[in-house]
């Protein structure tokens, strides 16, 4: 039975190590990687259009020395003439060695891995999981601060909608003393299900409504981007939109070793002036993205590089 | 007292809430199964005043205990062989219930591709919270347990 990766919680904290190790060493020594996956074929299944997940996969199977081939859009697959995904998935299974799949649908990944004779990787299935970020978003957390346990993490934004942030927070509550501060108007605070999880699991957190309030608290600051279209109504969007971008101003209070990241795009949520700021972090998670990513192939077709 | 003959070989159901029989007689689709079916209204009950029971003479691997275990866990139900019990099981909550209940999630690859079997798994046991396999969105009860209960 193929490996797949669904959701962050497929692989266990040891497992995760592993592969965020295997990461370290690509980013060390990438010439040893080169050619791991040759001969191997990553096929890319995007149903709807993602820029950065999909040339973040095809680039680690790229620099894995292994081939890509796929579809970018619905309308370019035999989706567009009614195929479904289970059927889809064993076409696929006969073409490459390993797959990525976004769909707007939830659940269509877990649908892909019942059906693929091949490894599986999500690259976002609607509003539900999104692995691969989490994974890129812990090995950067990672390799910034040297470890995956006690420290204080600020997420800001739009924490009741972002399937990121969720994620994000299910799987830093499998690691030992994470302090959470949530950052965000009242109308985008964290749903009721992840504040009962760190209930249950006694796992600290505190709900804010201003970076101000607890920015230099922070060993990591997470920033997501605010929509005005999640706002109940205009005033309160321009009364609060502010309150969430971070600039040179709010960075000054910061600690000397905190972090920014981003999941990215950014629109306005951080000022383009502290991206020159050592801390700003967010374009080298991109970079390490792409590390996290050919480490998870690499386990997923159980290659070993010596 | 009303009396009901034995049965020689399938199910008893007991401890039924009271009043839900012909509910429950629905929802395992014994009206479609040529079987004779007793029900019970109303039958007197130490433990719960007043109880229905279900008598149903058929072979008792037709019945998908799931759908009761998921309806009511409470309900026991007696095997009945040679006219006598032979076996009294309890229930308890399945881990998975397949094609009983859909997912009314509009974002659930389910709600596109209806070919694909209804999978619901338990979540979390003490406050019976049953979640999609695919998408893993809670499923409320609207119209399958809600009329149990109250």
């Amino acid at each position: 039975m193929p490996r797949h990766i669904i959701k962050p919680d497929d692989f266990t904290v040891q497992e995760l190590d592993r592969i965020f190790d295997i990461a370290s060493d690509i980013e060390k020594n990438p010439s040893k990687y080169a050619h791991a996956c040759a001969g191997k074929k990553l096929a890319t299944c995007f149903y709807e259009p993602s820029t950065r997940t999909r040339l973040s996969t095809e680039a680690a199977m790229l620099n894995l020395g292994g081939s890509v081939l796929g579809f970018s859009e619905a309308t370019s697959s035999s989706a567009a003439k009614g195929e479904t995904v289970a059927d889809t998935a064993q076409v696929i299974s006969c073409f490459a060695d390993i797959m990525a799949i976004r769909h707007p649908k939830e659940g269509a990944a877990m649908v892909a891995s019942l059906n693929a004779s091949i490894p599986v990787i999500n690259c976002g299935d609607g509003g539900h999981q999104h692995p691969t970020q989490t994974l890129t978003d812990l090995q950067t957390i990672r390799a910034l601060k040297g470890r995956l346990n006690n420290f204080t993490i600020g997420l800001c934004g739009d924490l009741k909608y972002g399937r990121t942030v969720h994620s994000l927070i299910a799987a830093l509550s499998r690691y030992e003393g994470i302090r959470f501060v949530f950052i965000s108007p009242e109308e985008l605070r964290v749903p009721d299900y992840i504040t009962d999880m760190l209930d249950a699991k006694r796992i600290p957190y505190q709900l804010e409504e201003r970076i101000e309030g607890s920015i230099s608290t922070l060993d990591i600051l997470y920033m997501t981007r605010i929509q005005r279209e999640r706002f109940f109504n205009e005033e309160d969007y321009v009364r609060l939109k502010d309150f969430y971008i971070l600039d040179a101003e709010k960075m000054k209070q910061a600690r000397n070793d905190m972090f920014v990241l981003h999941p990215l795009p950014r629109v306005n949520e951080i000022a383009v002036e502290v991206d020159k700021d050592p801390r700003a972090a967010y374009f080298r998670q991109v970079q390490y993205g792409v590390y996290v990513r050919m480490a998870l192939i690499l386990t997923l077709l159980d290659i070993q590089v010596d | 007292m009303l009396n009901v003959g034995k049965i020689e070989e399938g199910l008893v159901l007991d401890h039924i809430k009271a009043g839900k029989s012909l509910a429950i007689y629905n929802h395992l689709g014994l009206d479609k199964l040529p079987y004779p079916v007793a029900i019970i209204k109303n039958a007197r009950s130490n433990a719960m005043g007043k109880k229905d029971i279900l008598k149903m003479e058929c072979d008792p691997d037709l019945i998908n205990l799931d759908v009761i275990a998921f309806i009511d866990p409470r309900i026991t139900v007696n095997v009945i062989k040679n006219g006598e019990i032979v076996e009294k099981k309890a229930l308890s909550l399945p881990s998975e219930v397949v094609n009983v209940i859909s997912c009314t999630n509009p974002r659930c690859i389910t709600s596109t591709e209806h070919s694909l079997p209804q999978i619901f798994t338990l979540a979390d046991k003490k406050r019976m919270i049953y979640r999609c396999r695919y998408c893993e969105d809670r499923y409320h009860d609207r119209g399958d347990r809600s009329w149990y209960r109250k």
